[in-house]
């Protein structure tokens, strides 16, 4: 199999960092397609979690809201959302939670709030969410974003959510903050001591110097990047499969109730 | 004694101008048709409370009836920007939008503390995030046991909250089957509680922990078949997932916008009437 996008090996890639049986907070997008192919290929025992409260769920189809009847239907248990973030992620429940955003600087640190000034921003983008506690707390913090020199940013305009911000380890923050970015450029991973990200993983005929590119600051690089798989055939098909029964679940009308 | 009251009478009796007002329901079961109604009625200088501020405190902002926002995520969730949030935010039209931001956690533990009438909640959160140097409301307390430093949020205690639920009783006890976000929460922080149903039953099964909200913390049930529309209804409608996508469009424009609502909902007389002109012609 030769022919895939930049997206599903970025999706493939995201997938294959997930281990069976870790709990996963998971956002909706591209976490959400890397979570639900690691369960339906290596990792059918990986635990799904929405902020809205599904505890979890198997979905059939992807979802387009953090909300969908779909995770509430194949939910072990729905559970109130202030629960989620008190009782499960501030209590230390969480391995794994995925973040996104519009801005990420060298420290893996986020902006989801503003760009401009926050009081007379030029645009606003809809704030925090989940995504300040999920950095915090989550066990381990894996971050999936498309690489451009606009997003990979040497400052933020805000920052949102703290990655290996100076004093994180006297901050409260309970879990390790940022361990994986996954690009669709290759893979970056914080080093010791300041949590720099660093280049450690590229994908097949994307050169360092394509990754070096897409990010605004200047990107070191590890001594010996490892190289990344290519998507198998198992792992295109499932998630191939799994987006055309999105797209017709989605298509299908809804009766508006009288 | 929970009031049965048509939609209209209860927001004309319970929203006033100027309230603190709650619209709850996370992602499920929001109540838009309540939304309209304010809409429909002209409320004014609102202070709005929401964690997720969608398309529901899109319109109502664009159509003027708000002058600050307490929330923790503005957007329309899986297509982009709330549309009319940012005009508000980034241009002030149609009017200045005062912020009060916070994060899910956040808002989360200031509604707990509401509905236990505590002063303020508290959690380990606001770690490594710019917030609180830009809401002064957002502080902290020493644990008096760990010496602990613990981020503190008010309690959020609306004039009136307002949420949809698939179903009341006719005592006014109401339940709510599928995700419930913080409809809880919210609904026993507020002063008054308002909640529009899609049906009202003679009486519940044995409930054991389905009944959501007892009757003596409601205080008017509406009965609002398809009131959650485009948001669903878990077991009764989908989410108009293709209407949220529309939106996007229509709210793109102040022009379009403000056709949009004069046509379908200052257009229209009630909900019923408003999911007609919606079937009848383009959006």
């Amino acid at each position: 199999m030769s022919g895939y996008t930049r997206d599903e090996m970025m999706t493939v890639a995201a997938s294959r960092l997930l281990q069976d049986g870790q709990v996963c907070f998971v956002g909706i997008g591209l976490p959400s397609a890397a979570c639900n192919l690691a369960r339906l290929t290596h990792a059918p025992g990986l635990v799904l979690i929405y902020e809205s409260g599904t505890i979890g769920t198997r979905p059939q189809v992807l979802p387009l809201s953090i909300g969908d009847g779909e995770l509430a239907e194949t939910a072990v248990c729905v559970v109130p959302l202030p629960e989620i973030f008190s009782d499960y992620l501030q209590a230390g429940r969480i391995d794994i939670g995925f973040l996104g955003a519009a801005q990420i600087d060298r420290h893996g640190n986020l902006n989801s709030t503003v760009i401009g000034s926050y009081d007379r921003p030029r645009t606003r983008l809809p704030g925090a969410g989940g995504a300040t506690e999920i950095a915090a707390h989550a066990g381990e913090v894996f971050i999936v974003m498309k690489a451009t020199p606009r997003s990979f940013v040497p400052k933020l305009d805000f920052q949102t959510s703290g990655g290996h911000f100076a004093g994180r380890a006297q901050s409260g923050a309970k879990g390790r903050g940022p361990c994986v970015v996954v690009t669709d450029v290759g893979i970056l991973r914080p080093r010791a001591p300041d949590g720099e990200l660093m280049l450690a993983a590229t994908y097949p005929g994307i050169a360092v110097g394509d990754a070096r590119a897409a990010i605004g600051w200047p990107l070191a690089v590890v001594a010996k990047p490892e190289s990344v798989a290519p998507p198998t055939a198992a792992e295109l098909e499932t998630l191939r499969a799994l987006q055309l029964r999105t797209e017709a679940a989605h298509r299908e009308p809804v009766r508006l109730p009288t | 004694m929970t009031q049965f009251v048509p939609l209209d009478a209860a927001i004309r009796e319970h929203v006033a101008d100027g309230a603190c007002v709650a619209l709850e329901g996370f992602t499920h079961l929001i109540p838009f048709a309540a939304g309209n109604e304010i809409i429909r009625q002209g409320r004014r200088e609102l202070h709005l409370v929401r964690m997720t501020p969608d398309l529901i405190y899109d319109q109502m902002i664009g159509a003027g009836t708000a002058r600050k926002l307490s929330f923790s995520w503005g957007g329309n969730p899986g297509v982009g920007s709330a549309h009319r949030i940012r005009d508000a935010v980034e241009q002030g039209w149609p009017r200045p939008l005062e912020l009060d931001e916070h994060t899910h956690a956040g808002m989360a533990a200031a509604y707990r503390a509401g509905a236990a009438r505590l002063p303020f909640g508290m959690l380990r959160g606001y770690i490594g995030t710019d917030l609180p140097r830009h809401n002064p409301c957002i502080r902290s307390v020493r644990c008096p046991y760990t010496g602990e430093e613990i981020a503190t949020v008010p309690a959020l205690n609306p004039d009136v909250t307002i949420l949809h639920a698939q179903r009341a009783d006719s005592r006014g006890n109401v339940a709510i089957t599928g995700i419930v976000g913080a409809a809880r929460e919210a609904g026993l922080a507020a002063a008054k509680l308002l909640v529009t149903v899609e049906e009202i039953v003679p009486e519940f099964p044995p409930a054991m922990n389905n009944v959501v909200l007892p009757h003596f913390t409601v205080t008017a049930v509406s009965h609002c078949p398809g009131g959650a529309w485009p948001s669903y209804a878990q077991g009764l409608y989908a989410r108009d997932n293709d209407f949220y996508l529309k939106w996007d469009a229509i709210a793109r424009d102040r022009d379009q916008f403000t056709a949009w609502i004069d046509r379908h909902v200052r257009g229209t007389r009630d909900h019923r009437e408003f999911l007609a002109s919606l079937q009848s012609g383009a959006t």
